[in-house]
Protein backbone atom coordinates (compact mmCIF):
# COMPACT_ATOMS: atom_id res chain seq x y z
CA UNK A 1 0.00 0.00 0.00
CA UNK A 2 1.37 3.53 -0.93
CA UNK A 3 1.14 4.83 2.46
CA UNK A 4 -0.13 8.77 2.33
CA UNK A 5 1.39 11.35 4.43
CA UNK A 6 3.09 14.99 3.97
CA UNK A 7 5.85 13.50 2.73
CA UNK A 8 4.44 11.36 0.07
CA UNK A 9 1.91 14.69 -1.03
CA UNK A 10 5.65 16.71 -1.35
CA UNK A 11 7.28 14.18 -3.50
CA UNK A 12 3.98 14.04 -5.78
CA UNK A 13 4.41 17.63 -5.65
CA UNK A 14 7.48 17.76 -7.10
CA UNK A 15 7.09 14.73 -9.08
CA UNK A 16 4.21 16.18 -11.56
CA UNK A 17 1.39 14.10 -9.66
CA UNK A 18 2.28 11.24 -11.74
CA UNK A 19 3.19 8.65 -9.10
CA UNK A 20 -0.02 8.09 -7.81
CA UNK A 21 -1.04 4.07 -7.94
CA UNK A 22 -4.90 3.36 -7.86
CA UNK A 23 -5.82 2.20 -4.28
CA UNK A 24 -6.85 -0.83 -4.47
CA UNK A 25 -6.45 -3.55 -7.57
CA UNK A 26 -9.17 -5.08 -9.55
CA UNK A 27 -8.67 -8.88 -9.26
CA UNK A 28 -10.48 -11.28 -11.17
CA UNK A 29 -12.49 -13.25 -8.48
CA UNK A 30 -10.82 -16.57 -7.38
CA UNK A 31 -13.04 -19.92 -7.56
CA UNK A 32 -13.15 -19.65 -3.25
CA UNK A 33 -12.94 -18.15 -0.63
CA UNK A 34 -13.05 -18.53 3.64
CA UNK A 35 -15.53 -15.66 3.67
CA UNK A 36 -17.51 -13.38 0.86
CA UNK A 37 -19.26 -10.32 2.19
CA UNK A 38 -22.37 -9.77 -0.51
CA UNK A 39 -22.17 -5.57 -0.67
CA UNK A 40 -19.27 -3.06 -1.54
CA UNK A 41 -20.49 -0.38 0.92
CA UNK A 42 -19.06 0.66 4.09
CA UNK A 43 -20.60 -1.58 6.22
CA UNK A 44 -19.26 -4.90 4.07
CA UNK A 45 -15.77 -3.50 3.34
CA UNK A 46 -15.63 -2.60 6.91
CA UNK A 47 -16.20 -5.74 7.81
CA UNK A 48 -13.80 -7.03 5.04
CA UNK A 49 -10.77 -4.93 6.86
CA UNK A 50 -11.67 -5.85 10.18
CA UNK A 51 -12.04 -10.07 9.15
CA UNK A 52 -8.59 -9.66 7.84
CA UNK A 53 -6.89 -7.26 10.28
CA UNK A 54 -8.31 -8.58 13.82
CA UNK A 55 -9.25 -11.97 12.96
CA UNK A 56 -6.27 -13.47 10.40
CA UNK A 57 -9.04 -13.89 7.48
CA UNK A 58 -6.92 -12.92 4.50
CA UNK A 59 -8.82 -15.03 1.94
CA UNK A 60 -11.71 -12.64 1.91
CA UNK A 61 -14.14 -11.16 -1.14
CA UNK A 62 -16.23 -8.16 -1.44
CA UNK A 63 -18.36 -8.62 -4.15
CA UNK A 64 -20.53 -5.31 -5.24
CA UNK A 65 -22.76 -5.23 -8.30
CA UNK A 66 -21.81 -1.83 -8.68
CA UNK A 67 -18.54 0.36 -8.22
CA UNK A 68 -17.16 1.07 -4.65
CA UNK A 69 -18.74 4.23 -3.30
CA UNK A 70 -22.21 4.27 -5.61
CA UNK A 71 -24.86 3.07 -3.61
CA UNK A 72 -25.88 4.51 0.10
CA UNK A 73 -22.24 5.05 1.17
CA UNK A 74 -22.29 7.55 -1.15
CA UNK A 75 -25.85 8.61 -0.98
CA UNK A 76 -26.25 9.91 2.70
CA UNK A 77 -26.09 12.98 4.65
CA UNK A 78 -23.29 11.78 6.57
CA UNK A 79 -24.36 12.70 9.90
CA UNK A 80 -22.95 10.81 12.74
CA UNK A 81 -24.53 10.78 16.74
CA UNK A 82 -25.03 7.72 19.42
CA UNK A 83 -27.34 9.45 21.51
CA UNK A 84 -29.70 6.77 21.18
CA UNK A 85 -32.29 5.96 23.97
CA UNK A 86 -31.62 2.81 24.59
CA UNK A 87 -28.96 0.62 26.31
CA UNK A 88 -28.03 -1.40 23.26
CA UNK A 89 -28.59 0.68 20.70
CA UNK A 90 -26.14 3.21 22.75
CA UNK A 91 -23.33 0.85 23.40
CA UNK A 92 -24.06 -0.35 19.40
CA UNK A 93 -23.84 3.51 18.05
CA UNK A 94 -20.72 4.84 20.46
CA UNK A 95 -18.90 1.89 19.87
CA UNK A 96 -19.00 3.71 16.76
CA UNK A 97 -18.44 6.78 17.31
CA UNK A 98 -15.03 5.67 18.99
CA UNK A 99 -13.47 4.12 16.04
CA UNK A 100 -14.78 6.81 13.91
CA UNK A 101 -12.64 8.98 16.48
CA UNK A 102 -9.22 6.99 14.91
CA UNK A 103 -10.43 6.01 11.92
CA UNK A 104 -8.43 7.93 9.75
CA UNK A 105 -5.29 7.27 11.68
CA UNK A 106 -5.99 3.33 11.86
CA UNK A 107 -6.84 3.18 7.59
CA UNK A 108 -3.97 6.18 6.77
CA UNK A 109 -7.06 7.96 4.67
CA UNK A 110 -8.81 10.96 5.58
CA UNK A 111 -11.74 10.54 6.46
CA UNK A 112 -12.56 14.16 6.93
CA UNK A 113 -14.41 13.15 10.61
CA UNK A 114 -15.53 16.02 12.65
CA UNK A 115 -16.83 16.08 15.79
CA UNK A 116 -18.44 19.37 14.86
CA UNK A 117 -21.71 18.63 17.28
CA UNK A 118 -25.44 17.10 16.60
CA UNK A 119 -28.26 19.59 17.27
CA UNK A 120 -31.28 17.76 17.76
CA UNK A 121 -34.24 20.74 18.35
CA UNK A 122 -37.38 20.56 20.17
CA UNK A 123 -40.64 22.25 18.66
CA UNK A 124 -43.67 21.06 21.45
CA UNK A 125 -43.41 20.18 24.80
CA UNK A 126 -43.88 16.84 24.05
CA UNK A 127 -40.38 17.23 21.42
CA UNK A 128 -38.50 18.83 24.56
CA UNK A 129 -39.56 15.81 26.97
CA UNK A 130 -38.59 13.27 24.49
CA UNK A 131 -35.33 14.74 23.81
CA UNK A 132 -34.66 15.30 27.95
CA UNK A 133 -34.96 11.48 28.37
CA UNK A 134 -32.50 10.90 26.02
CA UNK A 135 -30.24 13.09 27.47
CA UNK A 136 -30.64 11.58 31.19
CA UNK A 137 -30.53 8.19 29.08
CA UNK A 138 -27.77 8.86 27.46
CA UNK A 139 -25.90 10.31 30.03
CA UNK A 140 -26.33 7.35 32.19
CA UNK A 141 -25.00 5.50 29.03
CA UNK A 142 -21.74 7.50 29.53
CA UNK A 143 -22.84 8.85 25.91
CA UNK A 144 -22.35 12.90 25.85
CA UNK A 145 -25.80 14.46 25.23
CA UNK A 146 -26.49 18.15 27.18
CA UNK A 147 -29.52 20.15 27.16
CA UNK A 148 -29.70 23.80 25.20
CA UNK A 149 -32.29 26.39 25.91
CA UNK A 150 -33.11 28.21 22.53
CA UNK A 151 -30.58 31.03 23.28
CA UNK A 152 -27.89 28.72 24.23
CA UNK A 153 -28.81 26.55 21.03
CA UNK A 154 -28.94 29.57 18.98
CA UNK A 155 -25.00 30.68 20.33
CA UNK A 156 -23.45 27.48 19.20
CA UNK A 157 -25.82 27.92 15.96
CA UNK A 158 -26.31 31.31 15.18
CA UNK A 159 -28.38 31.16 11.93
CA UNK A 160 -30.71 29.27 13.57
CA UNK A 161 -34.42 31.41 13.67
CA UNK A 162 -35.45 31.58 17.48
CA UNK A 163 -38.35 34.02 17.17
CA UNK A 164 -41.63 32.20 19.14
CA UNK A 165 -43.49 33.58 16.05
CA UNK A 166 -42.71 30.95 13.20
CA UNK A 167 -44.71 27.82 12.50
CA UNK A 168 -42.01 25.03 14.21
CA UNK A 169 -40.57 27.59 17.26
CA UNK A 170 -37.79 26.24 19.06
CA UNK A 171 -38.71 25.37 22.85
CA UNK A 172 -34.85 24.29 23.11
CA UNK A 173 -32.41 21.43 22.02
CA UNK A 174 -30.42 18.49 22.69
CA UNK A 175 -26.48 18.67 21.98
CA UNK A 176 -24.07 15.91 21.38
CA UNK A 177 -20.68 17.36 21.04
CA UNK A 178 -18.98 14.27 20.27
CA UNK A 179 -21.26 13.74 16.79
CA UNK A 180 -21.05 15.47 13.25
CA UNK A 181 -20.23 14.22 9.79
CA UNK A 182 -17.45 12.73 7.22
CA UNK A 183 -16.67 12.11 4.05
CA UNK A 184 -19.05 9.61 3.43
CA UNK A 185 -17.12 8.17 0.38
CA UNK A 186 -14.15 8.84 1.73
CA UNK A 187 -15.03 6.08 4.30
CA UNK A 188 -15.64 3.45 1.81
CA UNK A 189 -12.75 3.80 -0.25
CA UNK A 190 -10.55 4.31 2.86
CA UNK A 191 -12.00 0.45 3.96
CA UNK A 192 -11.03 -0.79 1.02
CA UNK A 193 -7.78 0.33 0.38
CA UNK A 194 -7.15 -0.93 3.75
CA UNK A 195 -8.73 -4.33 3.42
CA UNK A 196 -6.94 -4.59 -0.22
CA UNK A 197 -3.83 -4.27 1.13
CA UNK A 198 -4.40 -7.01 3.52
CA UNK A 199 -4.80 -9.29 0.68
CA UNK A 200 -8.77 -8.62 0.63
CA UNK A 201 -10.65 -8.88 -3.02
CA UNK A 202 -12.48 -6.00 -3.95
CA UNK A 203 -14.93 -7.17 -6.84
CA UNK A 204 -16.64 -4.92 -8.64
CA UNK A 205 -19.33 -4.98 -11.57
CA UNK A 206 -20.52 -8.34 -9.49
CA UNK A 207 -24.11 -9.28 -8.44
CA UNK A 208 -24.86 -12.14 -6.52
CA UNK A 209 -27.78 -13.84 -8.29
CA UNK A 210 -28.36 -17.22 -5.93
CA UNK A 211 -26.72 -19.01 -3.07
CA UNK A 212 -26.36 -22.61 -2.94
CA UNK A 213 -26.32 -24.81 -0.32
CA UNK A 214 -24.86 -27.95 0.70
CA UNK A 215 -26.79 -31.33 1.69
CA UNK A 216 -26.73 -30.41 5.10
CA UNK A 217 -27.84 -26.90 4.44
CA UNK A 218 -25.06 -25.14 4.89
CA UNK A 219 -23.67 -22.49 1.99
CA UNK A 220 -22.08 -23.97 -0.18
CA UNK A 221 -21.31 -21.12 -3.11
CA UNK A 222 -22.65 -18.18 -4.90
CA UNK A 223 -23.99 -17.72 -8.43
CA UNK A 224 -22.79 -14.32 -9.69
CA UNK A 225 -22.68 -12.14 -12.87
CA UNK A 226 -18.84 -13.24 -13.18
CA UNK A 227 -19.35 -16.91 -12.10
CA UNK A 228 -19.77 -19.19 -9.31
CA UNK A 229 -17.77 -18.78 -6.23
CA UNK A 230 -17.53 -21.31 -3.75
CA UNK A 231 -17.81 -19.90 0.15
CA UNK A 232 -17.42 -21.01 3.34
CA UNK A 233 -19.00 -18.43 5.29
CA UNK A 234 -21.25 -15.42 3.42
CA UNK A 235 -22.14 -12.08 5.14
CA UNK A 236 -24.76 -10.24 3.45
CA UNK A 237 -24.03 -6.22 3.41
CA UNK A 238 -26.80 -4.97 1.22
CA UNK A 239 -28.90 -2.55 2.31
CA UNK A 240 -32.24 -1.97 0.59
CA UNK A 241 -31.45 -5.48 -1.85
CA UNK A 242 -31.07 -7.55 1.35
CA UNK A 243 -34.60 -9.10 1.09
CA UNK A 244 -34.26 -9.55 -2.70
CA UNK A 245 -31.08 -12.12 -1.94
CA UNK A 246 -32.33 -13.79 0.96
CA UNK A 247 -35.10 -14.30 0.28
CA UNK A 248 -33.10 -16.75 -2.87
CA UNK A 249 -32.06 -18.49 -0.01
CA UNK A 250 -35.61 -19.13 1.29
CA UNK A 251 -34.90 -16.68 4.47
CA UNK A 252 -37.19 -14.18 5.16
CA UNK A 253 -36.62 -11.03 6.62
CA UNK A 254 -38.87 -8.62 8.68
CA UNK A 255 -37.60 -5.88 6.11
CA UNK A 256 -39.40 -3.29 3.72
CA UNK A 257 -37.28 -1.18 1.50
CA UNK A 258 -37.99 2.32 0.75
CA UNK A 259 -36.68 5.54 -0.91
CA UNK A 260 -34.79 7.82 1.29
CA UNK A 261 -34.11 11.34 -0.38
CA UNK A 262 -31.15 13.79 0.29
CA UNK A 263 -30.40 17.15 -1.53
CA UNK A 264 -27.81 19.67 -1.66
CA UNK A 265 -27.91 23.68 -2.39
CA UNK A 266 -25.26 25.71 -4.36
CA UNK A 267 -22.29 26.01 -1.88
CA UNK A 268 -22.10 28.69 0.19
CA UNK A 269 -19.86 30.51 3.12
CA UNK A 270 -19.12 29.23 6.45
CA UNK A 271 -23.07 29.53 7.63
CA UNK A 272 -23.62 26.51 9.57
CA UNK A 273 -21.34 25.27 12.24
CA UNK A 274 -22.93 22.05 13.25
CA UNK A 275 -25.62 19.59 12.64
CA UNK A 276 -28.82 20.79 13.60
CA UNK A 277 -31.46 18.09 13.34
CA UNK A 278 -35.48 17.56 14.04
CA UNK A 279 -37.37 14.37 14.26
CA UNK A 280 -40.53 16.52 14.57
CA UNK A 281 -40.94 17.98 10.94
CA UNK A 282 -38.34 14.99 9.62
CA UNK A 283 -35.56 17.43 8.63
CA UNK A 284 -32.07 17.60 9.14
CA UNK A 285 -29.01 19.99 7.59
CA UNK A 286 -24.92 20.51 7.92
CA UNK A 287 -22.93 22.02 5.58
CA UNK A 288 -20.00 20.29 3.65
CA UNK A 289 -16.51 21.10 3.63
CA UNK A 290 -17.16 22.56 -0.17
CA UNK A 291 -19.96 24.81 1.54
CA UNK A 292 -23.15 22.95 0.17
CA UNK A 293 -26.03 22.43 2.81
CA UNK A 294 -26.45 19.21 2.76
CA UNK A 295 -30.46 18.44 3.75
CA UNK A 296 -32.13 14.84 4.26
CA UNK A 297 -35.36 14.58 4.10
CA UNK A 298 -37.97 11.15 4.85
CA UNK A 299 -38.75 8.47 3.12
CA UNK A 300 -41.22 8.45 0.25
CA UNK A 301 -44.68 6.08 1.91
CA UNK A 302 -44.41 3.37 -0.78
CA UNK A 303 -41.09 0.39 -0.97
CA UNK A 304 -39.35 0.99 -3.76
CA UNK A 305 -35.90 0.12 -5.80
CA UNK A 306 -36.11 2.95 -8.07
CA UNK A 307 -33.46 4.84 -5.94
CA UNK A 308 -35.38 8.38 -6.60
CA UNK A 309 -38.55 9.47 -4.23
CA UNK A 310 -41.07 12.43 -4.74
CA UNK A 311 -40.56 15.87 -5.10
CA UNK A 312 -43.67 16.69 -2.16
CA UNK A 313 -41.45 14.54 0.28
CA UNK A 314 -38.60 16.90 -0.11
CA UNK A 315 -40.36 19.82 -0.39
CA UNK A 316 -41.76 19.60 2.87
CA UNK A 317 -38.82 19.66 4.37
CA UNK A 318 -37.50 22.11 2.37
CA UNK A 319 -40.71 24.25 3.66
CA UNK A 320 -39.11 23.31 7.46
CA UNK A 321 -35.86 24.38 7.17
CA UNK A 322 -36.30 27.87 5.39
CA UNK A 323 -38.74 28.63 8.50
CA UNK A 324 -35.85 27.24 10.95
CA UNK A 325 -33.25 29.07 9.09
CA UNK A 326 -34.71 32.05 7.23
CA UNK A 327 -31.39 33.07 5.42
CA UNK A 328 -31.77 30.22 3.28
CA UNK A 329 -34.76 31.06 1.40
CA UNK A 330 -32.98 32.40 -1.70
CA UNK A 331 -30.64 29.13 -1.74
CA UNK A 332 -30.69 27.15 -4.89
CA UNK A 333 -30.77 23.15 -4.80
CA UNK A 334 -27.84 21.60 -6.75
CA UNK A 335 -28.71 18.21 -7.10
CA UNK A 336 -31.51 15.68 -5.52
CA UNK A 337 -31.28 12.05 -5.76
CA UNK A 338 -32.59 9.09 -3.59
CA UNK A 339 -31.28 5.71 -1.91
CA UNK A 340 -33.19 2.50 -1.03
CA UNK A 341 -32.94 2.08 2.88
CA UNK A 342 -34.11 -1.36 4.40
CA UNK A 343 -36.41 -1.14 7.27
CA UNK A 344 -37.10 -2.87 10.47
CA UNK A 345 -40.08 -2.97 12.42
CA UNK A 346 -38.62 -1.49 15.46
CA UNK A 347 -36.34 0.69 13.21
CA UNK A 348 -33.46 -1.07 14.99
CA UNK A 349 -30.65 -2.58 12.77
CA UNK A 350 -29.93 -6.90 12.31
CA UNK A 351 -26.28 -7.86 13.19
CA UNK A 352 -26.77 -11.84 13.24
CA UNK A 353 -26.53 -15.12 12.06
CA UNK A 354 -28.87 -16.54 10.17
CA UNK A 355 -31.21 -20.31 10.60
CA UNK A 356 -28.78 -21.11 7.83
CA UNK A 357 -25.16 -21.86 8.57
CA UNK A 358 -22.55 -20.32 7.45
CA UNK A 359 -24.78 -17.31 6.08
CA UNK A 360 -24.66 -14.01 8.66
CA UNK A 361 -26.59 -10.81 7.58
CA UNK A 362 -26.12 -7.42 8.54
CA UNK A 363 -29.08 -5.54 7.37
CA UNK A 364 -32.04 -3.03 8.97
CA UNK A 365 -30.23 -0.19 9.32
CA UNK A 366 -33.13 2.05 7.74
CA UNK A 367 -32.22 5.52 7.34
CA UNK A 368 -29.07 5.60 9.79
CA UNK A 369 -27.00 3.44 8.52
CA UNK A 370 -23.68 5.62 7.95
CA UNK A 371 -23.09 6.81 11.54
CA UNK A 372 -22.26 2.97 12.64
CA UNK A 373 -20.51 1.97 9.83
CA UNK A 374 -17.52 1.46 11.40
CA UNK A 375 -19.29 -0.26 14.60
CA UNK A 376 -21.27 -2.42 12.68
CA UNK A 377 -18.31 -3.67 10.29
CA UNK A 378 -16.39 -4.23 13.62
CA UNK A 379 -19.26 -6.53 15.41
CA UNK A 380 -19.95 -7.92 11.88
CA UNK A 381 -16.57 -9.54 11.48
CA UNK A 382 -16.66 -10.40 15.35
CA UNK A 383 -19.99 -12.62 14.72
CA UNK A 384 -18.72 -14.15 11.22
CA UNK A 385 -15.18 -14.99 12.49
CA UNK A 386 -16.52 -16.93 15.85
CA UNK A 387 -19.51 -17.95 14.86
CA UNK A 388 -21.24 -16.04 17.76
CA UNK A 389 -22.16 -12.54 18.21
CA UNK A 390 -20.11 -10.07 19.83
CA UNK A 391 -21.82 -8.67 23.10
CA UNK A 392 -22.69 -5.53 21.89
CA UNK A 393 -24.82 -6.79 18.83
CA UNK A 394 -25.94 -10.07 20.64
CA UNK A 395 -29.27 -8.19 21.11
CA UNK A 396 -29.75 -7.50 17.19
CA UNK A 397 -31.17 -10.62 16.61
CA UNK A 398 -33.85 -11.98 13.92
CA UNK A 399 -35.33 -14.01 16.47
CA UNK A 400 -36.42 -10.66 18.48
CA UNK A 401 -39.17 -10.13 16.39
CA UNK A 402 -40.67 -13.80 17.46
CA UNK A 403 -39.37 -12.97 21.48
CA UNK A 404 -40.92 -9.84 21.55
CA UNK A 405 -37.52 -8.34 22.21
CA UNK A 406 -37.81 -5.68 19.98
CA UNK A 407 -35.27 -2.48 20.96
CA UNK A 408 -37.52 -0.26 19.56
CA UNK A 409 -36.29 3.12 18.24
CA UNK A 410 -38.97 3.92 16.49
CA UNK A 411 -40.80 4.53 19.58
CA UNK A 412 -38.33 6.28 20.97
CA UNK A 413 -38.11 8.73 18.02
CA UNK A 414 -34.27 8.75 18.33
CA UNK A 415 -34.47 8.82 14.12
CA UNK A 416 -35.68 11.05 11.63
CA UNK A 417 -37.34 8.37 9.94
CA UNK B 1 -45.65 12.26 -7.03
CA UNK B 2 -47.38 8.74 -8.38
CA UNK B 3 -51.12 9.49 -9.99
CA UNK B 4 -52.84 6.67 -8.29
CA UNK B 5 -56.36 5.19 -10.47
CA UNK B 6 -58.82 4.57 -7.52
CA UNK B 7 -60.97 1.98 -8.60
CA UNK B 8 -64.43 3.99 -7.15
CA UNK B 9 -62.96 8.08 -8.37
CA UNK B 10 -60.63 7.29 -10.72
CA UNK B 11 -56.95 8.95 -11.55
CA UNK B 12 -56.03 11.26 -8.06
CA UNK B 13 -52.26 12.36 -7.08
CA UNK B 14 -50.07 10.23 -4.31
CA UNK B 15 -51.00 13.08 -1.79
CA UNK B 16 -54.89 11.50 -1.41
CA UNK B 17 -53.79 8.53 -0.58
CA UNK B 18 -52.36 6.72 2.29
CA UNK B 19 -49.85 3.72 1.86
CA UNK B 20 -50.94 0.27 3.43
CA UNK B 21 -48.25 -2.10 2.75
CA UNK B 22 -47.67 -5.54 1.23
CA UNK B 23 -51.50 -7.03 0.57
CA UNK B 24 -52.89 -10.27 0.87
CA UNK B 25 -51.70 -10.66 4.21
CA UNK B 26 -55.03 -12.89 5.79
CA UNK B 27 -54.69 -12.53 9.37
CA UNK B 28 -54.44 -15.75 11.16
CA UNK B 29 -58.13 -17.18 12.27
CA UNK B 30 -58.48 -16.16 16.40
CA UNK B 31 -58.65 -19.93 17.09
CA UNK B 32 -55.57 -20.79 15.53
CA UNK B 33 -53.06 -21.96 17.74
CA UNK B 34 -50.04 -20.51 16.36
CA UNK B 35 -46.58 -20.53 17.32
CA UNK B 36 -44.60 -17.59 17.86
CA UNK B 37 -42.59 -18.00 15.09
CA UNK B 38 -46.10 -18.00 12.82
CA UNK B 39 -46.99 -14.93 14.70
CA UNK B 40 -43.60 -13.09 13.72
CA UNK B 41 -44.34 -13.93 10.39
CA UNK B 42 -47.71 -12.85 9.91
CA UNK B 43 -46.49 -9.32 11.78
CA UNK B 44 -43.16 -8.96 10.82
CA UNK B 45 -42.02 -10.79 7.57
CA UNK B 46 -42.74 -9.04 4.15
CA UNK B 47 -41.96 -10.53 0.62
CA UNK B 48 -39.98 -6.61 0.16
CA UNK B 49 -40.49 -7.35 -3.24
CA UNK B 50 -37.92 -5.73 -6.23
CA UNK B 51 -40.35 -6.66 -9.26
CA UNK B 52 -43.65 -6.59 -9.15
CA UNK B 53 -45.93 -5.90 -5.57
CA UNK B 54 -49.22 -6.44 -4.41
CA UNK B 55 -49.94 -3.88 -2.25
CA UNK B 56 -52.73 -1.74 -0.15
CA UNK B 57 -53.61 1.73 -0.59
CA UNK B 58 -56.50 3.78 1.21
CA UNK B 59 -57.94 6.70 -0.90
CA UNK B 60 -58.10 8.82 2.64
CA UNK B 61 -58.57 12.05 1.33
CA UNK B 62 -60.98 10.84 -1.46
CA UNK B 63 -63.60 8.75 -0.94
CA UNK B 64 -62.29 7.20 1.93
CA UNK B 65 -61.96 3.58 0.83
CA UNK B 66 -59.21 0.72 0.63
CA UNK B 67 -57.77 -0.79 -2.52
CA UNK B 68 -55.36 -3.00 -3.71
CA UNK B 69 -52.57 -2.11 -6.61
CA UNK B 70 -49.74 -4.18 -8.71
CA UNK B 71 -46.87 -1.65 -8.93
CA UNK B 72 -43.22 -2.50 -10.07
CA UNK B 73 -41.10 -1.75 -7.55
CA UNK B 74 -38.30 -1.26 -9.68
CA UNK B 75 -39.83 1.89 -11.91
CA UNK B 76 -42.79 2.82 -9.66
CA UNK B 77 -45.23 2.36 -12.36
CA UNK B 78 -48.67 0.99 -11.70
CA UNK B 79 -50.26 -2.17 -13.47
CA UNK B 80 -53.58 -2.45 -12.27
CA UNK B 81 -55.38 -1.19 -8.90
CA UNK B 82 -58.09 -3.18 -7.95
CA UNK B 83 -61.33 -3.52 -5.39
CA UNK B 84 -60.34 -4.94 -1.69
CA UNK B 85 -61.29 -8.58 -1.97
CA UNK B 86 -61.03 -9.19 -5.65
CA UNK B 87 -58.22 -12.17 -6.67
CA UNK B 88 -54.59 -10.28 -7.55
CA UNK B 89 -54.76 -9.91 -11.19
CA UNK B 90 -51.86 -11.80 -13.38
CA UNK B 91 -48.42 -9.92 -13.42
CA UNK B 92 -48.29 -9.87 -17.15
CA UNK B 93 -50.48 -7.51 -17.47
CA UNK B 94 -47.32 -5.39 -17.08
CA UNK B 95 -46.73 -6.34 -20.79
CA UNK B 96 -50.11 -4.88 -22.18
CA UNK B 97 -48.97 -1.55 -21.06
CA UNK B 98 -48.78 0.96 -23.35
Amino acid sequence: MQLFSALTLLKEGFAGQRGWRAQWRSPEPKSSYDVVIVGGGGHGLGAAYYLASEHGLANVAVLEKGWIGGGNTGRNTTIIRSNYLFDESAALYDHALKLWEGLAQSLNYNVMFSPRGVMMLAHTVHDEQILKRHVHANRCNGVDNEWLTPEEAKAFCPALNIEHNIRYPVLGAALQRRGGTARHDAVAWGYARAADSLGVDIIENCEVTGINRDAEGAVESLQTSRGLIRARKIGVCAAGNTSVIMNRVGVRLPLESFPLQALVSEPLKPVLPCVVMSNGIHAYVSQSDKGELVIGAGTDAYTSYTQRGALHVSTHTLEAICELFPTFRRLQVLRNWGGIVDVTPDRSPIIAKTGVPGLYVNCGWGTGGFKATPGSAHVFAWTIARDEPHPINAAFTIERFRDGHLIDEAAAAAVAH
Amino acid sequence: MLLIKCPYCGERPELEFVYGGEAHIARPAPEADLTPGQWAAFLYARTNTRGVHAERWRHTRGCGRFLNALRDTTTDQFIATYKVGEARPPAELAQQEP
